[in-house]
């Protein structure tokens, strides 16, 4: 909504530049005036094809949130993988800033939904690890809801050590398969 | 009726076993003075038109008990068919101390197994008996024989007539295939119960040992917990709460179902009353309380919490809802379930950074790590009391092992069916047999 507010105001500068350009016409300087309009209006053109470079999240096949990085900036897609200690739900600073990103668009997209998947690593028992899953999602979850999203957008689900995204053991596996996965719906 | 039940399970067992991969088992460590016994092959006048030879079963059985070294049949000397035919020198002579050995006649239900056990050097007779079978229920027969001489020589019940229940894995780490399966003690005989995308966990026995009651992910991807009768192939979806529905376990008089939800904030245990559908809260903590398991008198419930910090074991009495914390040893003691005289309980117990499966002593309060492997989890006690499944790691593989309560006896039960895991030993015998008595 916000990027389409700015779009129209961008547009009317362009008019009004446009219609200045006008304006300071002259039947006497045609040339000079063709150019003062064309300058103009090369800017004011150029502002319109840049200002929708600002375009509203969308989500990408894989369930991911592509967001713009500013007016002119061009997108970037949403990290969305959050990492934990062994046996802890607690959410790294690390992943703050990212974490801010989703909330803000959770909270300008209210028509947008987000699955947290939460997993743990194979060591421990499975059911203690899907109590712990869910630990983990709910707690990115509070941090989502903090920063301005809204409860119902959120679905929380753990699979627990059932999906692990690296096979195997050992300190690195596991370390991935600590995880919440943000997931985007609509 | 029952025996018609038996036939239809056991009919599907034998075509599923040729569909499945099979368990075999692998026996690590045995006890040092095993018995020395000799399983002559039964006779029967066309041996080897036999659909199964009942003396393999019981040679194999024995064999992979830990307990007892077996005398291969090409080393023996004479074959005789009961204790009047046996020359005690030929088995002397081999060392062997007991002797099975018996006979196979048509009958009208079958099969007819005469069997005797034999005590080589007191020259006496232990134990013969008759017992029929149809031609499915075979290797029901050579488990029955080895329960029998496995009992009488141990003075432990066998477990070899008993089933287990597990899930493999396969394929890919993000597309695999789950499935839930049941087999015989000895891996034979594997029938698969529910194949999905999704995961299966937490199988467990109703004691009648024909219900079970699992946690299963299939409908729409979200946990639930189903019950499934194995005789009557019906299953029925028993929870579909928001956010947790794990850890089934049924009361000793199965009745009840504990679980785990978490519809209420946090994963706690309930109890439902599977005949009222009645729902009871009986634990309240803001930290993860799960894995519920049983007194065998039915009137506590020990369960996995992380209430004082790391996960722990704590027992409730269910008079009074009183908590009491059970262990004290390491950082991290969790999925415990009570021996069959709830004298102690076996659980997932973390030493030195690795998780072993523990026994703790509750009337001595003394902790003993019963497995040399890593990674392992889902300890199932055998109805016996004297043996324990459990999942660990082979490579990056799951694999089941088992161990004797005591530490004594240890076997592998590896799987060409990539990733093995939650075993639940079946608290009943498959079949029980009447000797006919003369």
């Amino acid at each position: 909504m916000g990027t389409l507010r700015n779009r129209g105001l961008l547009a009317v500068i362009a008019a009004g530049l446009f219609l200045v350009g006008c304006a300071s016409t002259t039947p006497e300087e045609d040339t000079s005036t063709e150019n003062t309009v064309d300058t103009s209006a090369t800017d004011a053109v150029e502002t319109v094809v840049e200002a929708p470079k600002e375009v509203a999240p969308t989500i990408s096949r894989d369930d991911k949130v592509i967001v713009s990085k500013g007016p002119g900036m061009g997108t970037e897609t949403l990290d969305g993988v959050f990492y934990f200690d062994f046996d802890q739900a607690i959410v790294k600073r690390s992943g703050h800033s990212e974490l801010d990103k989703h909330a803000k668009v959770l909270k300008e997209n209210r028509g947008f939904r987000v699955r947290l998947e939460g997993h743990a690593d194979a060591r421990g028992t499975r059911e203690y690890n899907l109590a712990l899953g869910e630990r983990r999602a709910n707690a990115i979850r509070a941090y989502l809801t903090a920063e301005g999203a809204s409860r119902s957008q959120i679905e929380v689900i753990s699979y627990g050590e059932e999906k692990p995204v690296v096979a195997g053991n050992g300190e690195s596996a596991w370390a991935q398969n600590r995880r919440v996965e943000i997931k985007y719906s609509n | 009726m029952k025996r018609l039940l038996a036939m239809y399970l056991c009919l599907i067992g034998f075509v599923a076993c040729h569909a499945s991969a099979e368990l075999r088992i692998e026996v690590t460590q045995g006890v040092d003075n095993a018995l020395r016994i000799g399983v002559v092959p039964f006779k029967y006048p066309r041996r080897s038109r036999l659909p199964v030879q009942v003396h393999d079963v019981v040679d194999a059985d024995l064999t992979l008990s830990g307990r007892f070294a077996t005398l291969p049949v090409n080393q023996m000397l004479s074959l005789p068919t009961s204790s009047d035919k046996v020359l005690p020198r030929d088995w002397r002579l081999l060392d062997v101390e007991y002797l099975v050995m018996g006979e196979l006649i048509r009958s009208e239900v079958g099969y007819r197994l005469r069997f005797e056990l034999y005590n080589v050097f007191k020259q006496s007779v232990v134990l013969s008996q008759e017992i029929e079978a149809n031609e499915q229920e075979l290797r029901d027969m050579g488990h029955y024989v080895a329960d029998e001489v496995f009992e009488s020589l141990t003075g432990i019940a066998g477990a070899f007539s008993t089933r287990i229940m597990y899930v493999t894995a396969d394929g890919p780490a993000t597309s695999k295939t789950f499935k839930l399966n049941v087999a015989d003690a000895d891996g034979h005989r594997t029938k698969t119960i529910l194949a999905s995308d999704e995961p299966i966990l937490s199988a467990t026995w109703a004691p009648d040992g024909n219900r079970i009651a699992y946690v299963s992910f299939e409908n729409g991807g979200r946990p639930a917990i189903y019950i499934h009768d194995l005789s009557t192939g019906l299953k029925q979806q028993v929870t579909n709460f928001s956010g947790l529905n794990g850890a089934p376990a049924f009361s000793p008089d199965g009745n009840k179902l504990a679980m785990v939800l978490s519809k209420d904030g946090n994963p706690d245990i309930y109890v439902l009353d599977l005949e009222s559908r009645r729902l009871r809260r009986i634990t309240r903590h803001y930290g993860i309380d799960t894995e519920p398991s049983w007194r065998n008198d039915g009137q506590a419930i020990v369960f996995t919490s992380n209430r004082g910090g790391k996960p722990q074991i704590y027992q409730m009495q269910l008079e009074d809802l009183s908590i009491e914390r059970l262990t004290f040893e390491g950082d991290y003691n969790a999925n415990a379930s009570l021996l069959p005289d709830d004298s102690g309980l076996v659980m997932v117990h973390r030493r030195d950074g690795i998780f072993h499966i523990g026994l703790l002593n509750l009337q001595r309060g003394r902790l003993t790590v019963l497995t040399e492997t890593a990674l392992d989890e889902s300890p199932s006690i055998a109805p016996n009391g004297s043996m324990l499944i459990y999942a660990t790691q082979a490579g990056n593989d799951g694999i089941l092992a088992a161990v004797s309560i005591d530490g004594g006896v240890k076997f592998n039960l590896p799987s060409s069916a990539g990733d093995v895991r939650e075993p639940a030993w079946s608290p009943k015998k498959n079949k029980i047999f009447t000797p006919i008595s003369r």
